[in-house]
């Protein structure tokens, strides 16, 4: 699980990050969203990142496959419980409810994928105009002036960011780290990590809904 | 502070036998003094159910001192009950207030089946020290080497013997959601592994426990936290990273398996 945990850390940074290009839009109205454009042609076509694709989707199967594995195992050495079981109190929430999170994660995934990478990738996407590559810019502001799946996506950042809350530093802890001072700092960083990356793109549907960019 | 005797009523967990169906059997208990430990309050209600010919509450105690880890209630949807690092033998009845309801049950965990009433089998965690949880070199000072005439840096004594206070009592799997007893075993793992007299077991002792864990049917941890909460002697779930530390190193390491 710590494994692909951090594996998939690492491709939220990328995804973060290239996605992030929209927000050009904000100081340069009239770029249209071409930088984004450009980023997303550039991961599409370069046969690295292409092949590192293979990796991410068998890094989702083999989470979600030990995930599922992991909490069903889990689940059946309590066998009768108890009538009132307050010990948990000393846990967090979302520490006790990675599965559930995980879940709604993979809901998230499925509809997500459907949104932007099948027609990216499968059923095709219209063009710029007088450029060879796909306006996935204008597919994202077409997607996100739903206010249905506005909300949807939100969720499912809020949700991501309790995901990584306890996922983040307790990967690092299931590979070993005892070390007092750095279990801390990585117990900094995760938080942060875990506020930063789905805040910003949470930030993305709420922007193009908001019409603060994509107006043209 | 108030030392007026209280009322209490008690729903306990009554069951026969290991086979048998258990259920919830109400108590009234009165002038319970609040200076009485929980086991003593115990006491006198199994001698009130003795003298009126009805089978005492079975429940498992030994020194009644907080150190050996027999006692085993789950007291009010927590192990050993409200105080925060305290076992249920040291757990006194100032805790409670005239009128309370308290429900006591056993540890559930399927790797601590029930054997009567409130005692479990906790055997389990007898042969997961008989895989790994000793040393094999001669100690004390007939036989071997005097202990404090080996040189141990301070910090890892300090952090070896924080480790070795865990009393092996199973509250750990107790409260955690997965019923996993990493806790327990990273204790006793961390304990021998920072002192050089548990160095030549080091890789097989954690290999061989974790085996004997899983073999025994505890789940896996995943740092919900629980553990650390409700342990009595506040062994740091800090002890876990340094098991699975010790885990990769050995597992990567040891040729013969």
């Amino acid at each position: 699980m710590s494994l692909t945990g951090l594996f998939l850390i690492s491709f939220l940074i990328i995804h973060v990050c290239i996605n992030a290009c929209i927000f050009n839009d904000l100081f340069y109205p009239e770029d249209d969203g071409d930088m984004f454009n450009r980023a997303a042609h550039f991961m599409a076509t370069s046969m690295v990142v292409r092949t590192l694709e293979y990796g991410l989707f068998i890094g989702f199967i083999i989470h979600i496959i030990q995930g599922y594995v992991l909490e069903a195992k889990n689940l059946s050495r309590r066998g009768k419980g108890y009538k009132i079981n307050l010990a948990n109190k000393g846990s967090k929430w979302y520490s006790r409810t990675m599965g559930l999170l995980g879940t709604l994660l993979l809901l998230f995934l499925i509809m997500h994928i459907s949104h932007f990478w099948v027609p990216s990738r499968i059923t095709g996407l219209e063009e710029v105009e007088g450029k060879n590559y796909h306006n996935l810019f204008i597919l994202m502001v077409d997607v996100f002036h739903n206010p249905v799946i506005v909300v949807l996506y939100v969720l499912g950042c809020i949700s991501l960011a309790y995901h990584l809350l306890h996922g983040f530093q307790s990967a690092f802890r299931t590979l070993g780290m005892h070390n007092t001072r750095y279990i801390g700092m990585i117990k900094g960083i995760g938080t942060a990590f875990s506020i930063i990356v789905p805040f910003v793109f949470a930030l993305m549907p709420i922007s193009i809904y908001m019409d603060w960019i994509g107006r043209n | 502070m108030d030392h007026s005797n209280i009322s209490l009523t008690l729903e306990v967990w009554r069951q026969e036998s290991a086979s048998a169906n258990g259920k919830f059997v109400t108590y009234k208990v009165d002038d319970v003094s609040p200076e009485m430990s929980f086991l003593e309050m115990f006491d006198v209600l199994n001698e009130r159910l003795i003298r009126e010919g009805q089978d005492p509450i079975a429940f498992d105690h030994d020194c009644r001192e907080g150190i050996c880890g027999s006692c085993s209630m789950h007291i009010n949807g927590r192990p050993h009950g409200p105080w925060h690092a305290t076992t249920v033998c040291q757990l006194h009845m100032r805790a409670f207030k005239n009128g309370d309801t308290i429900v006591v049950e056993p540890w559930r965990a399927k790797s601590f089946p029930v054997i009567k009433d409130l005692m479990v089998d906790r055997s389990a965690f007898d042969r997961i020290i008989q895989a790994g949880g000793y040393v094999s070199v001669n100690t004390g000072n007939v036989n071997g080497v005097d202990a404090n005439a080996i040189p141990v840096e301070k910090d890892k004594a300090d952090t070896a013997f924080a480790a070795a206070t865990c009393i092996g009592c199973g509250a750990c799997v107790a409260a955690c959601k997965n019923s996993s007893a990493m806790l327990f075993m990273s204790a006793k793992v961390s304990h021998l592994a920072l002192l050089p007299q548990g160095a030549p077991e080091r890789k097989d002792r954690v290999l061989n426990m974790v085996a004997q864990m899983d073999k025994e049917g505890f789940g896996s941890c995943t740092f919900t936290g629980a553990c650390e909460a409700v342990c009595p002697k506040e062994i740091s779930i800090t002890n876990i990273s340094r098991l699975n530390k010790e885990y990769l190193n050995a597992g990567m390491t040891v040729d013969k398996r």
